[in-house]
């Protein structure tokens, strides 16, 4: 268990300087740009407001939250302050609701969608990518170049696809939204009933996106996997083919795995586009309706929120992946 | 060099994706010699004018006139205005109006009229009836006046004197022109979209633009990469490490955030397609970085590496002849691979509104990004995003297919 704690120590301790690092980004990038940021954020944000009485109230909010006229040092003490107590700010576009407020609403859209249909997708193309390679011939022929096409559809031209398909020519699902138009989220029969209806679109079509590249991945693994050395001594003694194919989707199995980590970034940001396209509640339509109301302090929570939600899955997928590979056993205690 | 290449183009996967590649880039060169104009001229008063032919009316009146006598005709015009489903509906409204099911016979066009015109009033309201099937019905009604009249129709002039009609001309339904004679015809092969434009000009405009954008960001994140990965590789240690630090950060860190982030900030005025690309270079060159270090780690001991050392070469030397050569089919596989990642994040980023600037040039995510505004997808404009869609996806396609064949040649293992 000593090995395994420095193991996750050590991916503890990553995870913390990414975190750090992360948050610099996301108070440095939009203060690189040439001149006043607060003035520009005004400007922009002034442009969308039309009650005077607001645009006051934002202006005092903002001189107070960023300080401008403290040294920079002093501001981003200030910013870390604010994000810990959960302060980001008041909405521009949705003036006055607090960012948080909106924040907290969307979150938990996208993370019961993005993340099922993530593992789901994940899941389906490494058994595809690891029957194309075991199967070959008929199996392999129609796979793959399937899977190529697939994985390179754009996240939203599938969910487009789909969305014409299934909600609009055949009717079987709502074209948009995360819930009935006519509903105030509540726990009703029929509320949760208008949720399950709506989910299976969104949910599909990024599960259809993942399958794609994982099934590309896993089969390219497994035939490389296939003729290692092992497999064929172990042909030799006359193993069961059966044990040998455990023993090598296992083995083509780990690099996915890290894989899986190191991509769900990627999947997230086509994901956030699928939501886009059904107008699904979540942060993806959320960044949308920020970037087209200017609201720059939406958009910073927003992205910042993204990118904690993406690096506590790498974390655990890290951990989860200490426990299954006993490599990083061996590896840690040398 | 001449023999990788051959090698190279025996390869049936590369050889596909390649073809669907130069078919793309043909047509972008081609077509704009072909039929000139500036793409983003707005034709259209009005959204998505459906793909066909456009003839004009007034000069089609203008025409000479052949008579042409085909039985068809008269069942052709009530078919293009009264389809199956109008008359489904029409004998729902009857039925709901009172009339026996048995006596209505949809597909009896005389007899449905006749009932019809005896039937319906706009003025009832129906119980149970949407607005919307309200209009529908009014709007039926007024295009099923005179369907079965066998008058022509006759062309009147307001006399500038006493303001009255003065007929000049009369149209009998027997009477066509040929189109070669009419003064004006537009062909409108993918019609409109939003704001008028023609959407193929347009397409094949914005698929020039997209390709310049996967371009620019692609040499960007692959010069950045690329250098990256090989200091990184060849140096080794504390410049490794550093190296290595920056990618395994930005590798975890989302790159849409970034992409989100720098282009909010730049703001809508000063974003223009190649801004756009070469901040999608900045953040997308963390995989080649990667890939070069792990292939020139494992050169780094080689041999030809160790000598070239001690025959006292320069750094720079060595990493030009001695390590570059040995990874550049995967540099370019790389840098195919990023040219179409390119263009797919150019699409999602306008898709978020963060694209370039709308006033200029179009993009294929601009396309697609006003289609979704415009709620193309729930019109059933499917023109309006299909070919989009289709043109992404074939580039991106094509690329892969080259990469994949590529790799096919460069790693034999990987070959059936």
């Amino acid at each position: 268990m000593k090995r395994y704690r420095k193991y996750i120590l050590n991916k503890l301790l990553w995870f913390v300087v990414t975190f750090v690092c992360a948050v610099i980004l996301n108070f440095v990038l939009p203060r690189l740009m040439p001149g006043d940021p607060v003035a520009a954020i005004m400007q922009k944000a002034t442009a969308g407001m039309t009650s005077q009485s607001g645009v006051q109230k934002v202006y005092e909010q903002y001189t107070e939250l960023f300080g401008t006229n403290k040294p920079m040092f002093q501001q981003f003490l200030l910013y870390v302050r604010n994000i810990f107590h959960g302060d980001f700010g008041i909405s521009f576009s949705q003036y006055p609701r607090p960012v948080a407020d909106i924040v907290k609403s969307a979150i938990w859209w996208t993370i019961c969608l993005q993340f099922p249909a993530i593992i789901v997708g994940w899941l389906i193309g490494n058994t595809l990518g690891a029957l194309a390679a075991y199967l070959k011939k008929g199996f392999d022929k129609v796979i793959m170049p399937v899977s190529i096409l697939i994985s390179n559809f754009p996240a939203f031209g599938m969910a487009i696809i789909l969305l014409v398909i299934f909600a609009v020519k055949l009717k079987w699902f709502p074209t948009s939204g995360g819930y009935g138009f006519d509903q105030i989220p509540n726990f009703s029969w029929h509320f949760i009933w208008t949720v399950i209806i709506h989910y299976p679109l969104p949910f599909f079509s990024i599960v259809l996106i993942s399958i794609g590249g994982q099934a590309i991945g896993m089969r390219s693994m497994s035939i490389y996997e296939l003729n290692v050395d092992y497999v064929k001594y172990s042909r030799f003694l006359g193993i069961r083919d059966r044990k040998i194919v455990g023993y090598v989707f296992r083995n083509a199995m780990l690099p996915q795995v890290t894989g899986l980590a190191l991509s769900i970034g990627t999947m997230v940001g086509g994901a956030l586009v699928a939501e886009i396209i059904y107008s699904y509640p979540g942060l993806g339509t959320t960044i949308l309706s920020a970037v087209l109301g200017q609201d720059y302090p939406l958009i910073s929570a927003v992205t910042l929120i993204i990118t904690i939600m993406v690096l506590v899955a790498t974390f655990a997928i890290d951990i989860v992946y200490g426990f299954i590979d006993p490599r990083i056993k061996a590896a840690q205690s040398d | 060099m001449k023999h990788t290449i051959q090698q190279v183009f025996h390869s049936p996967k590369f050889v596909v994706g390649f073809s669907i590649f130069m078919a793309i880039l043909l047509t972008v060169l081609v077509y704009p010699l072909l039929v000139p104009g500036d793409p983003l001229e707005i034709i259209g008063q009005g959204t998505f004018f459906p793909p066909g032919v456009y003839v004009n009316v007034y000069d089609t009146l203008r025409s000479p006139r052949y008579t042409l006598m085909l039985d068809e005709a008269t069942a052709n015009r009530i078919a293009s205005k009264l389809s199956r489903e109008d008359r489904l509906a029409m004998k729902d409204y009857l039925v709901a109006a009172g009339i026996p099911a048995l006596e209505i016979d949809p597909s009896n066009t005389v007899k449905l009229l006749d009932q019809w015109v005896n039937t319906y009033d706009p003025d009832t309201e129906l119980a149970g009836m949407t607005f919307a099937k309200v209009r529908y019905y009014q709007r039926l009604d007024a295009s099923l006046e005179g369907l079965l009249s066998l008058e022509g129709i006759s062309i009147a002039k307001i006399d500038p004197e006493t303001g009255a009609l003065k007929e000049t001309s009369a149209i009998s339904q027997a009477d066509f022109v040929n189109i070669n004679e009419v003064a004006n015809v537009r062909v409108l092969p993918l019609g409109t979209e939003n704001f008028g434009r023609d959407v193929l000009k347009e397409l094949v405009k914005a698929t020039g633009v997209s390709l310049k954008i996967g371009l620019v960001a692609g040499l960007v994140a692959t010069f950045i990469g690329l250098t990256l990965g090989l200091l990184a590789g060849y140096i080794g240690g504390i410049v490794d490490d550093i190296i290595m630090f920056f990618t395994n950060l930005f590798t975890v860190i989302p790159g849409i955030v970034l992409l989100i982030l720098i282009s909010f900030s730049i703001g809508q005025d000063k974003r223009g397609a190649v801004t756009i690309a070469v901040v999608i270079g900045f953040t997308s060159w963390v995989w080649t970085a990667r890939a070069v270090r792990a292939q020139v780690v494992s050169l780094r001991n080689r041999d030809h590496v160790n000598l070239s050392k001690l025959s006292g070469h320069s750094i720079a030397h060595i990493i030009l002849t001695d390590i570059l050569p040995y990874i550049a089919s995967y540099v370019v596989m790389a840098f195919i691979l990023q040219i179409s990642l390119g263009i797919l994040t150019e699409a999602s980023l306008s898709i978020l509104g963060l694209g370039p600037r709308t006033t200029e040039v179009p993009t294929l995510g601009l396309m697609m990004n006003w289609a979704m505004i415009y709620q193309a997808q729930i019109l059933g404009k499917w023109w309006a995003y299909m070919p989009v869609i289709v043109t992404i996806a074939l580039v991106s396609f094509s690329m892969n297919l080259m990469n994949t064949g590529l790799d096919q040649v460069f790693n034999p293992a990987l070959r059936e």
